[in-house]
C-alpha cells in the first residue's frame, strides 16, 4: 500500500507554546485515519499541516507526491490534491449551495457552467441535499451545511479529504446524518484523515487511530486500539470519552 | 440693489454642477487610490504595509485645506506655471478621499471572517479569485454604508476648492453676496442645494444596505 500521507518528525511551536512534538504517521490510499486526543494536544495543528495552512518548523510531510514542507512548495497544486471540511463549515454566505459548490471547479478546473452544474448536483445528490441546490446557506441546518461543504470538497475529486471536527458544532442528530455521509465515503475508498471527537464513529470507520497527546503520537493501531489501549493516558482519555 | 434673482439661482445651478463634477472626481480618483492603498494595507509584506499605514496617517493628519494649499503651490514650484483649479483641486481631494477610503476599506476586508479567505485558498483559488468571488462579494456589502457616508463628506468638503480659486457651490454664494449682500437668503439657498445632492446619497446608502441584506437571505 503506497503512502498518501505521510509525516515524518514534524515539529511545530507556536511561540514558544510546542504544539507538534516530533509527530509521525502514515496514510495509505483509501485509508481511514481518526485522529484523536484532547484539546490542545496538537490534532487540528497537525491536520493543518497536512494542507499547509500552517508551515512547519522541522520535519518533512509528503501528500500526495507534493513535498509540504518545502519551501518552494506550489500551494495551489496541493490543494487541488487535498480538500479539507472545517468545524465551522466555511461555506460562502453570498452564494448559493450549488454556486459554492461550482465556484472551484469553473475557476480552478476551467470546467464549463453547465458542467459545473451537472458535477453540483452529482455531488449535492451524494449528500442527499439534491433538492437544496438553490438556498443559501444561512436557510440550511448546520448539518445541511456541514454536507455541502463535503460536496463542495467532494467537487474537486480529491486524492485525500481533511476533516477537522467537522461535527463538533452539530446535535447528536445533525451529526449521525454528516458522519453517515462521511461512512459513504470511507466506503467508496476515498483516502481520509478526520480529527474526531466521535469514538464510536472512529471505532467503525477508521482502519487507522492515531492518539495524540502533548504533541506526540501516543499510541496508534486499528479501531480496536481504543478497546484495549496500552496506555495509561489513552485509556483515560477513552474513560472520559465515552 | 438689485436682491436674490433668478440669474443667481441659475449661477448657484451652474456651480453645483461643478461640486457635483468635483465630487465625481475625488470620489473615483480616491476610490482607485484608496482599494489599492486598501489592498497594500493588509499585504503579507510588511514593509508594503507599513508604507500603506504611512501614507494613510499623513494624509488623514493633514487638513484639507492645507493639503489643496500644497498641491496648487507645489505644482507651481515644479514648473507648471498655470495650475488649472480644477487640477489642483481634484488632484487635493483625491489624496484626501483615498487616506480615507482606504481605511474604511481595509477594515470591511478584514471584517470577512479570516476562515473564509482560509476556505477559498484551500480550493486552490488564486489571490485574484479570491478576492474577487469570495473577499469582495461579502466586503462590499459591509463597505457601502460607510462608502457613501464618505461619499456625503466629500461633497460637503468640495466646498474648500474655493481657496484655489475653484468656483463651486460654496465659491458661487460667496460672490453672488458680494454682489447682493443678501448672505441669509444666498447661504438658505446654497445650505438647500448641498442638502438636496446628500439626502438622496443617505437614502440610497440604505436602501442598497437593505438590498444587499435581502439577497443574502
Amino acid at each position: 500500500m503506497s503512502a498518501v500521507v505521510k509525516l515524518s518528525n514534524v515539529h511545530k511551536s507556536f511561540g514558544t507554546n510546542k504544539v507538534l512534538d516530533g509527530v509521525s504517521f502514515e496514510v495509505g490510499r483509501g485509508e481511514v485515519a481518526a485522529v484523536i486526543g484532547q484539546s490542545g494536544s496538537g490534532k487540528s495543528t497537525a491536520l493543518r499541516c497536512i494542507n499547509a495552512l500552517e508551515t512547519i518548523d522541522g520535519g518533512t510531510i509528503d501528500v500526495c507526491g507534493h513535498a509540504v514542507h518545502d519551501a518552494k512548495l506550489d500551494r495551489r497544486s496541493l490543494r487541488r490534491d487535498v480538500g479539507i471540511v472545517f468545524q465551522s463549515y466555511n461555506l460562502f454566505p453570498h452564494l448559493t449551495a450549488e454556486q459554492n459548490i461550482m465556484l472551484a471547479p469553473t475557476c480552478v478546473k476551467n470546467k464549463s457552467k453547465a458542467e459545473a452544474r451537472d458535477l453540483a448536483h452529482d455531488v449535492l445528490r451524494r449528500v442527499g441535499l439534491a433538492e437544496k441546490a438553490d438556498h443559501f446557506p444561512e436557510q440550511l441546518s448546520g448539518g445541511q451545511q456541514q454536507r455541502v461543504a463535503i460536496a463542495r470538497s467532494l467537487a474537486m475529486q480529491p486524492k485525500l479529504m481533511l476533516f477537522d471536527e467537522v461535527t463538533s458544532a452539530l446535535d447528536p442528530q445533525l451529526t449521525g446524518e454528516v458522519l453517515k455521509v462521511m461512512e459513504d465515503l470511507a466506503r467508496g475508498g476515498m483516502t481520509m484523515i478526520l480529527v474526531t471527537h466521535e469514538m464510536a464513529f472512529a471505532r467503525k470507520v477508521a482502519s487507522q487511530v492515531v492518539y495524540m497527546h502533548k504533541g506526540k503520537v501516543w499510541e496508534t493501531g486499528p479501531g480496536a486500539m481504543l478497546d484495549k489501549p496500552n496506555t495509561a493516558e489513552l485509556a483515560d482519555f477513552v474513560g472520559s470519552g465515552l | 440693489m438689485p436682491s436674490f434673482s433668478l440669474v443667481h439661482l441659475e449661477f448657484l445651478g451652474w456651480a453645483a454642477m461643478w461640486t457635483l463634477g468635483l465630487s465625481a472626481i475625488a470620489f473615483v480618483g480616491g476610490g482607485l487610490v484608496g482599494f489599492a492603498v486598501a489592498l497594500m494595507r493588509i499585504s503579507p509584506f510588511r514593509g508594503v504595509r507599513y508604507a500603506a499605514i504611512v501614507y494613510i496617517q499623513v494624509v488623514q493628519g493633514t487638513p484639507l485645506l492645507i493639503l489643496l494649499f500644497l498641491i496648487y503651490f507645489g505644482i507651481a514650484i515644479v514648473g507648471f506655471q498655470e495650475v488649472p483649479a480644477l487640477i489642483a483641486a481634484g488632484i487635493g481631494l483625491t489624496i484626501y478621499s483615498s487616506g480615507f477610503l482606504a481605511e474604511i476599506w481595509r477594515g470591511c476586508l478584514e471584517s470577512v471572517p479570516k476562515t473564509q479567505w482560509e476556505a477559498a485558498e484551500c480550493l486552490a483559488l488564486t489571490p485574484w479569485q479570491r478576492m474577487t468571488r469570495v473577499i469582495l462579494p461579502q466586503a462590499i456589502r459591509i463597505a457601502t454604508p460607510p462608502t457613501v457616508g464618505f461619499l456625503v463628506q466629500i461633497v460637503k468638503n468640495t466646498s474648500l476648492a474655493s481657496v484655489v480659486g475653484f468656483v463651486e457651490l460654496a465659491q458661487a454664494g460667496k460672490l453672488i453676496n458680494n454682489s447682493i449682500f443678501e448672505p441669509f437668503t444666498v447661504f438658505m439657498v446654497v445650505a438647500a442645494i448641498y442638502f438636496a445632492i446628500c439626502f438622496p446619497l443617505s437614502t440610497w446608502s440604505r436602501r442598497l444596505e437593505r438590498k444587499l441584506n435581502v439577497s443574502r437571505r
